[in-house]
């Protein structure tokens, strides 16, 4: 039977299969070698624009730089303004940002019905989240800034920034509260909770870390954003601090600063960048050191938080 | 009650996108009352500011798609191979530990890479292999883009991949491959679609981007696709404008919701083709 089938089949030759075998491992080797190269690379580049920036702006932070107006001597010059003027957009646009979009969030999960109205705001999140933010700074140009008359304000800064991170925060806002399992829901339901007495009282709390990431890596994306705080008409030289939004006298709270004119970070560090004296141009680096500090913290913590609440909730 | 103020909450985002189409196509209209929508497409030279102006918008689409294309070339085969590597050959160790360094490189503010290109790209490249570089050019901006993108193609591609089903790896390897080929026979023919998600979504967010362009490419809008000269794009003319004192209502100010419409109309042919191609990736398993 063997005798009559052998001339069939053709001999493997061992030793062509053994060198296949051995190239094809070598080859495994070098792609997952090339791999780990390209990632390193990546990385490195990252840590080259860092280090770049640490060095040319190391050497000019100071106590000074952080209490200083901005000047027209580079040595004298100071970030003052520019982080003040970030602090109160950032607070507008946590302000408006977050009840809208964890809003949002819940309508989306929790509410809303199979129909176009939602289709429709689901497309409408997912096509925002792509449009350039330079557009933002048009539409808030034309709307806020003209048509609703807010001028060039802390207002508008941190209204244009509150709708550029929206589809951020709905979108983790919506990957939180999917998390939490439906039989919670229906514990809660079961004791006669109403469905807003669900959300409140069980929803909301036990996605609130998730919630949480999604907001401050909105708000890190936020105050990096350049492109459109320009295109608002953010001035880049501003002496002054907005009004104080809080006041010794009664009744304690002001909300003048809301209409002032104002500068960012980025504002300034692309102010300083684009001069050709080398002076104003470590000053920008100095600025940017600040800048990157603030959002790689901020990123960092959101990091945390995510692996944390990842690692704690068992439901 | 409450169901009705949180769908006005979700109502917003409707109100945002219908709120950018109003305004850019109502001040572009004002702009085509004083320039021919044919002289707008076809023109190649965009000089709106000058005593005798000309509205070409070619030179600002030659500048963006140029540094677009130096950029895919950066982030197209790295992030592709990143995602093979994580997807398929990282342990799960190294993969924790990249994602959140690739989720960095994604966070950097865009105006730090432009300080980057223009102050350490640009004088690198001046004094290694090209020395002729202008101190603008398209080349190191489109390069700064370009890892700037990497992270966008990694996550998505690496998503892609992983959605490819298990057994289809097993039955790969059953055959006897090794793990390159399966990872580039079997996962990703099968995950292509969303790849190319990836690339064309990466693509997107090339051309929106502003800071590191409106720093180190130069402002002058330029018709030129050679990546050593100086050529603003679309973005940096919509900055550089913005900064000066701009009357509400002129020409000038009109130009850019007109450049800002084209730039919108660019991303959102791509960013639709991106989510289509992602959902058929989607549905496939």
């Amino acid at each position: 039977m063997t005798a009559v089938m052998q001339p069939a089949v053709e001999r493997p030759d061992v030793q062509e299969m053994r060198r296949l075998v051995a190239a094809g491992k070598r080859n495994q080797l070098i792609f997952a070698m090339t791999g780990l190269a390209c990632t390193i690379f990546a990385v490195l580049v990252l840590l080259a624009a860092f280090l770049d920036l640490l060095f040319d702006g190391l050497p000019r932070l100071s106590w000074e730089f952080m209490t200083n107006f901005p000047s027209r001597r580079a040595t004298e010059a100071g970030i003052l303004s520019a982080w003040v003027g970030s602090a109160m957009v950032m607070l507008v646009t946590m302000l408006a940002a977050v009840p809208i979009g964890v809003g949002a969030a819940v309508y989306l999960e929790e509410y809303a019905k199979k129909n176009w109205v939602t289709d429709l705001i689901e497309i409408n999140v997912t096509n925002l989240a792509g449009v350039p933010s330079i557009v933002y700074g048009l539409l808030a140009l034309g709307l806020f800034v003209y048509q609703f008359g807010f001028g060039e304000s802390v207002l508008t800064a941190g209204l244009t920034l509150a709708l550029l991170i929206l589809p951020i925060v709905i979108v983790s806002s919506r990957e939180a509260l999917r998390a939490v399992p439906g039989h919670i829901r229906e514990a809660a339901y079961a004791m006669g909770a109403t469905r807003w007495q669900m959300i409140s009282d069980h929803l909301l709390p036990y996605s609130r870390g998730g919630i949480l990431t999604g907001i401050i890596l909105g708000m890190a994306e936020a105050i990096g954003q350049t492109a459109p705080i320009i295109t608002i008409g953010a001035l880049t030289f501003i002496a002054f601090l907005p009004p104080a939004p809080i006041t010794g006298e009664a009744p304690f709270v002001n909300f003048a600063w809301l209409w002032s004119e104002f500068t960012v970070l980025p504002i300034q560090m692309y102010n300083w960048v684009s001069r050709p004296d080398k002076a104003f141009q470590l000053n920008a680096a100095a600025a940017g050191v600040i800048l990157l500090a603030m959002t790689l913290v901020m990123n960092g913590l959101a990091i945390y938080l995510r692996y944390q609440v990842r690692k704690k909730i068992k439901w | 009650m409450i169901e009705f103020v949180l769908l006005c909450a979700g109502l917003v985002a409707v109100f945002t996108t219908a709120a950018i189409t109003v305004i850019l196509v109502y001040e572009s209209l004002g702009f085509f009352e004083f320039v021919s929508l044919w002289d707008f497409l076809t023109g190649t030279v965009w000089t709106p500011l000058f005593a005798n102006p000309s509205y070409g918008i070619l030179p600002l689409i030659s500048g963006t798609l140029t540094v677009t294309f130096i950029a895919l070339l950066v982030a197209v085969p790295m992030g592709t191979i990143i995602a093979i590597y994580l997807s398929e050959f990282a342990g799960h160790r190294v993969r924790e530990a990249v994602k959140p360094a690739l989720e960095m490189i994604a966070a950097v503010p865009t105006i730090v890479f432009g300080y980057f290109a223009l102050l350490f790209v640009t004088p690198l490249l001046q004094d290694t292999i090209l020395p002729n570089l202008p101190g603008f050019n398209m080349l190191a901006p489109g390069l700064v883009v370009g890892v700037a993108t990497i992270p966008t193609i990694a996550s998505l591609a690496e998503d892609a991949m992983r959605a490819v089903p298990m057994n289809m790896r097993e039955g790969a390897y059953a055959l006897g491959s090794n793990k390159m080929q399966v990872a580039l026979s079997v996962v990703m023919p099968a995950a292509v679609s969303g790849v190319v998600a990836a690339y064309v979504l990466a693509a997107a967010r090339a051309i929106g981007e502003t800071m590191v362009v409106a720093i180190a490419a130069g402002q002058n809008a330029n018709f030129t696709f050679n990546p050593m000269e100086a050529a603003a794009t679309l973005t940096a003319y919509i900055a550089q404008v913005s900064l000066g004192d701009l009357e509400h209502g002129s020409v000038a100010y009109r130009s850019i919701f007109a450049a800002g419409l084209v730039l919108l109309a660019m991303t959102l042919v791509l960013n639709v083709a991106g989510h289509f191609l992602r959902r058929r990736y989607w549905k496939a398993y």
